[in-house]
């Protein structure tokens, strides 16, 4: 048996994983790093549009800060997120972004005087202060009160990917590529490493460490169709599901992209519509004014995507032979902003579609596009349940997005809750209580396990065709699980796809029988537990007789705050189980900074809780008290909802801005 | 649309094929018929010959968009990303090859990463500046507008192989940084908050292995998916390592 120890195992080469591993290593530590692929090459690097973080130095960010940034992520998350968590994620983005500009990141910057921008369809005059040339600049996103998606043309993943890859060679990271964790290492609800497989010799390793992170990112490939890298496929929250022990959190949790292009279902970045891009239907009539008066094209993207699907049910959507689609018009923009902004965009267009955007329209539709749901963790990334895991970015439910999370704070969640994690860590490794005491003995039992189960998927023979699963698998997903949602599918759903996890345990790999590289038996492995975490997702969907946020059920169009104000816990305690475990965790109001309140979305909808006005008294008395005695936001909100003692020490620091405390 | 009524066409998609895993395997070519459908692009016809053909065929994608880099390859011997090739503009007969000069894994998987990952080391592709310490709370380093753009455009390369394969210069030179690494010096010698001095990139490749060993093929330029300006970086390299060897 081959075993390699380290302090910290990271599974998952991305941002997020990445921004752990030079953060332990700066605090001393020993880590490693699997990947399935070249970590340049993960789904971060597809991340086009932004990051946002309230740096406020363009014009129309002016005002901004950590406080509008929050109010934003609580509304956008139909508060359903951890106010804490979020509060947290927004005092650090600047942080996050000031030094991946640091690394490399070239941000594209603000230019002083006039420029033309585009706005509700008509070009604008905005002029840019003098003082704030060659600061970081942003631009608008769904959902925000403010320009605060800071970008690099539409290449900002890749680049601060690239960066951090880059950071990582410099502090001589160790990464191990095209390996894949496929079970987790644990006894006595403590986590000790992973088995991996070595994808290019299939070689079984034991990974042996203090801790191990999860930063796999989302699970969207459970669907036929989304904008999802092909690796993306929920294989880290399935190991984890598999401990039994470890907890899944919200993963009925799905956001749908407004526009993927028709019908690979590629993203064309939110900064289409950012820039001033509009929605239009067969007619060629921009109908997002209609359903939002207010946002229109830059609602929240739970809401556009659900008002696209209404559109479309009206009969506006354009015919095609692969099915309904609606218009992305961004030709107003003109050519040079294109060109420059939203270059890849115009790659995709051109290469996938054979047209020009600057003089055509884009054909698209909504699209799975991230998993809010995740490994449930504490704050500080670990597990609830299972003491030595922890866990980061998309693959994590910390939980910073609630029901539906907003563009440009999913690359923005990758580096702040790295950089956070990296220190909770850090911690832990330095305290006694992270010794190990697991017999090596007990090691070598969960390889012997991973090693059987190969065996048996390559000797089985008359069994299943694993890909004829996975396939059925997408559709009941696509079909029953998508943007609107209803009893009576969800438990189709759910009774197909349990009966597709039995058959899953049947699965034969076909023909391809060798040990070393072998794409048949990766994909039978994968799709047992795909159908998995495919379960807990539509488990999860059909129980919340609600809607809230990106979970929309028309048989409950209501958000339910009175009984439904609490976050989905699922958990797979026995291996013969045929179904998930599903438990809830109630979301406290009287802590809360926003108590609950209308969206500001069409009609409000909600049954409310009693105990949110009363909340919502304390803190309007809070507020006007320490007003009247003079006291600064900093001073106030810490009386509301104290979160800056939870982070590290280095991170707890004023961020500066224009005008402010410089 | 009459062209779409025509019955559609059979791709013959012959694949160059080894798994240097198995003892009693040599390279050698296999040929899989697929019927072409509309907007179908090389990642479906591969999945699709997996999926229904053999399902052992071994080759890379991630993001499918042309955006990650994974999935360059031989396309009628020409170096490119599968993933956005459209069959409709190849011919019915379809020939696919892995990358040469990398390490095969097997049938159309290469690993791109080790060897990227070697050029990055010896290259130090990062910032070096320890004068300046970091300090999260502050206001960013301030940068021109245009000049962030312009690291932009080199920043773009995606790492995929393409310039590699399709270099001369390295056919002869096992050591040749390739278009892939000149594109990145030029990409750091640009960008002021890398504070290593002239010298110090003269030192990397002001030789034979580096920009003087170049033949000006420009195979690199040809192929590069990114359409990233190799060409004249290569020269701008050239200049501006003459100008400090004298």
């Amino acid at each position: 048996m081959k075993v390699i120890y380290t302090d910290v195992l990271i599974i998952g080469g991305g941002l997020a994983g990445l921004r752990v591993a030079t953060g332990v290593k700066e605090r001393g530590h020993d880590c490693v790093v699997l990947t399935l692929v070249p970590p340049k090459r993960s789904h971060s690097s597809a991340a086009q549009g932004g990051m946002q973080a309230s740096l406020a130095n363009s014009n129309m960010g002016e005002g901004d800060n950590e406080d509008v940034h929050f109010s934003d992520t609580i509304k956008g998350s139909d508060w359903g997120a951890d106010q804490v968590v979020a509060r947290m994620f927004t005092h650090c983005a600047p942080k996050a972004i000031r030094e991946l500009a640091h690394w490399g990141v070239p941000w594209s910057r603000v230019q002083r005087g006039d420029r033309t921008a585009i706005i509700n369809a008509k070009k604008v005059t905005i002029t840019e202060k003098d003082e704030a040339h060659g600061l970081i600049t942003a631009r608008d996103f769904g959902g925000t009160k403010k320009w605060r998606t800071c970008y690099t043309s539409d290449g900002t993943g890749h680049s601060m990917l690239y960066a951090m890859d880059n950071k990582a060679h410099e502090d001589k990271v160790e990464i191990h590529e095209r390996l894949e964790a496929i079970s987790l290492i644990h006894e006595n609800g403590r986590c000790y490493g992973a088995v991996a497989r070595n994808l290019m010799s299939g070689e079984l390793v034991a990974y042996v460490s203090k801790a191990t992170t999860i930063a796999t990112g989302g699970y969207g490939r459970i669907y036929s169709v989304s904008t999802n890298a092909i690796i993306c496929q929920g294989i880290g929250q399935a190991i984890a599901l598999e401990t039994g022990v470890a907890t899944l959190g919200n993963m009925e949790a799905i956001q749908f992209h407004p526009t993927a292009i028709v019908p690979v279902g590629i993203l064309t970045t939110e900064g289409c519509r950012g820039d001033g891009g509009l929605l239009l239907d067969k007619d060629g009539y921009r109908f997002m004014p209609d359903y939002e008066p207010e946002k229109k094209e830059l609602a929240s993207r739970d809401v556009v995507s659900r008002r696209m699907t209404e559109h479309m049910r009206k009969g506006k959507g354009v015919k095609s032979r692969y099915g309904d689609h609606l218009w992305l018009d961004i030709t107003i923009l003109g050519r040079a902003h294109i060109e420059k902004n939203l270059r890849e965009v115009k790659e995709i267009c051109e290469n996938f579609l054979g047209i020009d955007p600057a003089e055509e329209w884009i054909p698209v539709r909504p699209t799975q596009h991230y998993s809010m749901g995740g490994i449930r963790t504490t704050y500080k990334g670990e597990s609830q349940t299972l003491k030595g895991l922890y866990s980061a970015g998309e693959a994590a439910c910390w939980d910073m997005h609630g029901f539906n999370r907003l563009g440009g704070n999913s690359v923005s969640e990758t580096v702040v809750a790295g950089m956070l994690v990296a220190e909770y860590i850090s911690d832990y490794l330095e305290s006694d209580d992270s010794n190990l005491s697991i017999h090596t003995a007990n090691v070598e039992k969960f390889v012997q396990k991973e090693q059987e189960k190969i065996d048996a998927l390559l000797s089985k023979e008359e069994g299943e065709d694993a890909y004829v699963l996975r396939r059925r698998m997408e559709e009941i997903m696509m079909e029953d699980v998508g943007i609107f949602r209803n009893g009576k599918d969800l438990q189709k759903a759910v009774d197909e796809l349990k009966e597709l996890h039995q058959r899953a345990k049947n699965i034969e790999v076909f023909r391809s029988k060798s040990r070393a590289a072998n794409p048949a038996l990766v994909n039978a492995y994968r799709t047992q537990k795909m159908i998995k975490v495919a379960l807990t997702v539509a488990y999860g969907a059909l129980l919340r007789t609600e809607s809230r946020g990106a979970h929309s059920r028309e048989d409950f169009p209501k958000r339910d705050d009175e009984n439904w104000l609490k976050r989905s816990i699922t958990t797979w305690p026995n291996e013969n189980d045929t179904m998930p475990h599903m438990e809830y965790e109630e979301i406290d109001i009287s802590t809360m900074e926003i108590p609950p309140g209308f969206r500001g979305y069409g009609k409000d909808l909600t049954t409310t809780n009693a105990h949110s006005a009363d909340r919502q008294a304390q803190v309007d008395k809070i507020n006007e008290e320490l007003e009247a005695q003079g006291k600064d936001r900093f001073e106030i909100q810490e009386a509301i909802m104290p979160f800056i003692d939870k982070l590290p020490k280095k991170y707890q620091g004023i961020n500066e801005r224009l005008g402010e405390n410089v | 649309m009459s062209q779409e009524a025509k019955a559609p066409r059979i791709l013959k998609i012959s694949i160059l094929r080894f798994d240097p895993h198995d003892p009693e395997d040599f390279p050698h070519m296999e040929t899989f018929e697929v019927e072409e459908a509309s907007g179908m692009t090389l990642f479906v016809v591969l999945n699709e010959i997996r999926e229904h053909h053999d399902n052992s065929l071994k080759f890379d994608f991630v993001c499918r968009a042309g955006i990650c880099g994974s999935c360059s390859m031989l396309v009628n011997g020409k170096p490119t990303l599968a993933c956005r090739t459209l069959t409709k503009k190849l011919d019915t007969n379809i020939t696919l090859a892995p990358l040469p000069l990398f390490e095969l894994i097997g049938d159309l998987s290469v690993y791109t990463g080790k060897w990227m990952r070697g050029l990055n080391e010896r290259l130090e592709t990062w910032i070096h500046d320890k004068s300046n310490e970091l300090q999260v709370d502050k206001l960013e380093e301030r940068m021109e507008p245009e000049l962030a753009d312009e690291i932009y455009e080199l920043d773009r390369c995606v790492e995929c192989g393409c310039c590699v394969a399709g270099c001369g210069t390295i056919q002869m030179r096992d050591n040749f940084v390739g278009a892939v690494g000149l594109n990145k010096v030029a990409r750091y010698h640009l960008d002021p908050r890398d504070k290593r001095s002239d010298d110090e990139f003269y030192e990397m490749i002001g030789n034979e292995d580096g920009v003087f060993g170049c033949m000006t093929l420009l195979g690199c330029e040809d192929v590069c998916p990114k359409d990233l300006p190799l060409q004249s970086k290569i020269a701008y390299l050239r200049r501006m390592m003459l100008k400090n060897a004298l």
